[in-house]
């Protein structure tokens, strides 16, 4: 059996939110900073975006269909696409048209829904799988949660909502001595298999490939493959994932991350002894070796790969809680932009801002963060969901004309109205 | 090693953080093996002697034993920071002047032999006379103990710190506290900004109590950046204890503690306090102190008619303190110029979260309290509204703080002065 790499790599851009004053609260209602917002997408699109798809493209052509690769898009940059560098669409939909490229399912708008509310996760996960489809016409059957966050539980609800494998982490507090290297299956629902991450050769390039500090630096399409297929000896399947913003973002262009792309794909052939694939093919060519068990979530995100980097603090939990307080009026409202705000303010990004394991483990916290302070990120956010949750209540006491109703939500206006006033 | 430090003030006797400053270090230090022998203008006899030995300059009779006057002042000249730089002079009218004043200063000091010189030790209007006055005492007591290094402390001890140097021949570290710019904004006073900087020139190291302290004495004073250190201020919270209050109103609290003065930034806090009103009329907002804005503040208080929301309570003692901090809710430091700021820790250690300006020394060490620019209005508002409002973000400050504050040690800062020390006797050796 042939041994396969899985090069998968994730887009997301999130809303970064304006600078919002608590005087804004009841008179503003518009979150967002558009002129960051932009500003960063077009950048990141004209560093990275566009020059490598422009790579992968070119990649595909000349290896006419031995080089595959794997995206998830979400649907917050997606939408930002759409508004400020719609090339970047049309970029991906030539890969599309490839035939060598999948797109991966995920939560519409980057969000940690799986964790707190079943009915919303699976609403952002048809919302972005026909996003997709509507976009680039393939739909999506591989699932990857917002993080790679993965547990029984979500990986089964996965599995119900009928897709084939989904991928995640391959965190050592939950693999022990087992090898990240192989398709695994859900502990529930044995139909749904499990690609996981081999966070050392991932991290590798995404995030020690420009450090000259590092004993294996520079890191050369050469030397890499020789890790690769030493890794490849015994085990089936490395999976690479990362953010695709590591070419050209997060590693410059001058760190030769392109050019390491360029020749990855040629020094892998040659070795005829490995071939690229997809989370699909993969899962059509191998078989699962074992179930695994994730009673607690995990993720790709820090030492401790768990979700500690948005939910570790009570600053992060208490906004977390505070917004999805707001579910069920949000949706009885039916009102759209409520929803459209809803969503935007779920992406996981806000409660990543707030985390303060920043202070001793963080110059890749940093990096992401608009923010000095997490508690200056808390602040900025309660703000917005101030507001957000005053209009909410505003929306469901116009909507209760019946008179039981309006009895019922008046009581409900007053309270929500005190809260942000006075707790 | 042995240290001759010389301060101003030492506890109980304190108007206000030099002291305390002063006697944190001392006892840090001889936690660390160091002895100190601490000398002060005007000491009564109730000071903590536990740590350190007290010598009141009061007490020093400048004696005979230095029999060469003239020596003694070649050494020592400098003391007298006369008044000689007066416009439209022509040289030689300029050298008659100075002679007159050397004859001067012999005679003076010849009648200062064998006598005691009563030091206040307070902060009054002969401020500059007790300050010359020290120095002489300084020179005196540098003769008679023995001691490895000398260290003094603000500007006040500076001279003292010189002449002691001169005549011992001993290194000197003086540490700034707070220079003349953090007192006084712009307009400052010339001698003591010429008397501060002719310390940090004699000095073979100095100590800034912060990053921002530091930065001061490099680009404003045209100091040789490679002899001044920063070490942070730390706190001393053994004998705290928290005191309950019985509170008057429900109302939440958001106070402001400190002098009136423009240095501390009052009137940033009255404006924020205005914005916070409109949109959380519950709340209240105490201004506690005195100082020269006092007036000014009453005035713009009414003005912005919050009066009902806004109150005074002037100065108050360490006791009263206490009960401010226990009825606050959030605290408040809006200092537009502050070398480090203790206050604020006081404040996380009673358990109330903090609002700091980020032009204070204490922000380069405080991670759980919340930042914003003295003049970022709309910022503080912001955090006061948000630290009233969303009990999860004052539950973190407040737990995270407190564990914060009681790390900020006194033996560690003394430890950092004690290198500090050996690195200058050390390069004197060489």
């Amino acid at each position: 059996m042939d041994k396969t790499i899985c090069l998968y790599f994730q887009v997301h851009q999130p809303h970064r939110l304006r600078l919002y004053r608590f005087f804004d609260i009841g008179r503003n209602s518009y979150y967002y900073d558009d002129f960051a917002n932009r500003t960063i997408l077009k950048r990141v699109a004209e560093r990275c975006y566009l020059p490598a798809n422009r790579l992968i493209h070119d990649l595909i052509t000349k290896y006419k269909g031995d080089f595959k690769v794997t995206f998830s898009i979400t649907g917050s940059v997606i939408e930002q696409f759409e508004k400020f560098a719609p090339e970047v669409i049309q970029s991906f939909n030539d890969l599309a048209k490839t035939g060598c490229v999948e797109f991966l399912a995920e939560t519409y708008s980057h969000s940690l829904a799986s964790l707190i509310s079943e009915d919303e996760f699976r609403e952002q996960v048809l919302l972005h799988s026909e996003k997709i489809n509507t976009l680039f016409g393939i739909k999506p059957r591989v699932f990857r949660n917002t993080e790679l966050i993965y547990s029984d539980r979500i990986g089964s609800v996965v599995a119900d909502m009928g897709y084939e494998a989904m991928l995640t982490e391959g965190a050592k507090h939950v693999l022990g001595w087992k090898s990240p290297n192989y398709l695994y299956t859900n502990a529930i629902n044995p139909k749904l298999k499990l690609l996981l991450k081999n966070f050392n050769l991932s991290d590798d390039i995404a995030f020690r490939f420009s450090n000259q500090n590092w004993s294996n630096w520079p890191v050369t399409a050469e030397k890499y493959t020789g890790w690769l297929t030493k890794a490849l000896e015994k085990d089936d399947i490395v999976n690479l994932f990362m953010d695709y913003e590591t070419f050209g973002e997060h590693q410059s262009v001058s760190t030769g991350i392109f050019d390491f792309l360029k020749h990855l794909p040629g020094e892998v052939l040659k070795t005829n002894k490995c071939v690229f694939d997809t989370p699909s093919g993969i899962c059509a060519k191998h078989q699962p070796v074992a179930p695994l068990h994730v009673p607690f979530p995990i993720s790709w995100a820090d030492e401790e790969r768990d979700t500690s980097a948005w939910l570790g603090n009570e600053l992060q939990n208490e906004a977390f809680d505070k917004l999805y307080s707001a579910e069920k009026k949000v949706k009885e409202s039916g009102d759209e932009t409520l929803l459209a705000d809803f969503r935007k303010l779920q992406q996981s990004d806000h409660f990543y801002y707030m985390c303060t394991k920043f202070f001793s483990d963080g110059a890749v916290h940093k990096y992401f963060n608009p923010y000095e302070t997490p508690y200056e990120a808390f602040i900025n956010y309660m703000n917005v969901v101030s507001d957000f949750l005053l209009r909410c209540n505003r929306a469901t006491v116009r909507e209760g004309s019946g008179t039981v109703i309006a009895a019922e939500k008046a009581p409900a206006k007053k309270r929500a109205v005190k809260k942000v006033k006075t707790v | 090693m042995k240290v001759l430090m010389f301060g101003w003030e030492f506890p109980p006797h304190i108007s206000g953080g030099l002291g305390t400053a002063c006697y944190g270090l001392t006892k840090g230090l001889v936690n660390n093996s160091t002895e100190v022998l601490f000398v002060m203008p005007s000491a009564t006899g109730d000071e903590d002697q536990s740590a350190v030995r007290i010598i009141d300059a009061s007490d020093i009779e400048v004696s005979e034993r230095c029999s060469n006057v003239r020596e003694f002042l070649e050494k020592v000249q400098f003391i007298r920071i006369g008044s000689n730089m007066i416009p439209y002079v022509d040289p030689r009218e300029f050298t008659q002047m100075m002679t007159h004043l050397q004859e001067g200063q012999i005679e003076e000091f010849r009648l200062g032999i064998g006598k005691k010189f009563k030091f206040s030790g307070k902060y009054g209007t002969n401020l500059m006379e007790e300050v010359a006055r020290y120095a002489l005492v300084g020179a005196e007591i540098a003769m008679r103990y023995d001691f490895d290094i000398i260290h003094a402390h603000d500007w006040l001890t500076y001279l003292a710190g010189i002449a002691a140097k001169r005549v011992s021949g001993k290194p000197l570290v003086v540490h700034m506290h707070a220079t003349e710019f953090d007192r006084s904004g712009q307009n400052i006073n010339t001698e003591v900004y010429d008397i501060e900087r002719i310390g940090m020139r004699e000095a073979d190291m100095v100590i800034a109590v912060s990053h921002l302290t530091r930065n001061i004495v490099i680009n404003k004073y045209g100091i040789n950046p490679e002899k001044v250190v920063t070490v942070h201020n730390a706190v001393d919270f053994q004998s705290f204890e928290s005191v309950k209050v019985d509170r008057g109103v429900p109302d939440k609290i958001v106070t402001f503690l400190g002098r009136i003065t423009y240095q501390k930034g009052p009137e940033y806090f009255i404006e924020a306090a205005a914005k916070v009103l409109k949109n959380y009329p519950g709340a209240r907002f105490v201004m506690a102190g005195n100082g020269d804005l006092f007036n000014r503040c009453i005035r713009h208080v009414a003005k912005l008619k919050i009066a009902d929301r806004f109150h005074f309570t002037g100065f108050l003692r360490g006791a009263e303190v206490k009960e401010m901090f226990a009825y606050s809710d959030v605290y408040v430091m809006p200092s537009v110029s502050e070398p480090f700021g203790i206050s604020p820790l006081e404040a996380m250690r009673s358990n109330v979260p903090v609002i700091i300006s980020k032009q204070s020394g204490v922000a380069e060490v405080l991670k759980h309290a919340i930042k914003v620019d003295f003049w970022d209005i709309d910022a503080m508002a912001d955090a006061m509204y948000a630290l009233l409002s969303y009990p999860a973000l004052s539950a973190m400050a407040v737990r995270n703080g407190l564990d914060e504050v009681n790390s900020l040690k006194w033996d560690a800062a003394a430890y950092s002065v004690k290198e500090i020390y050996s690195r200058v006797l050390n390069n004197k050796k060489i």
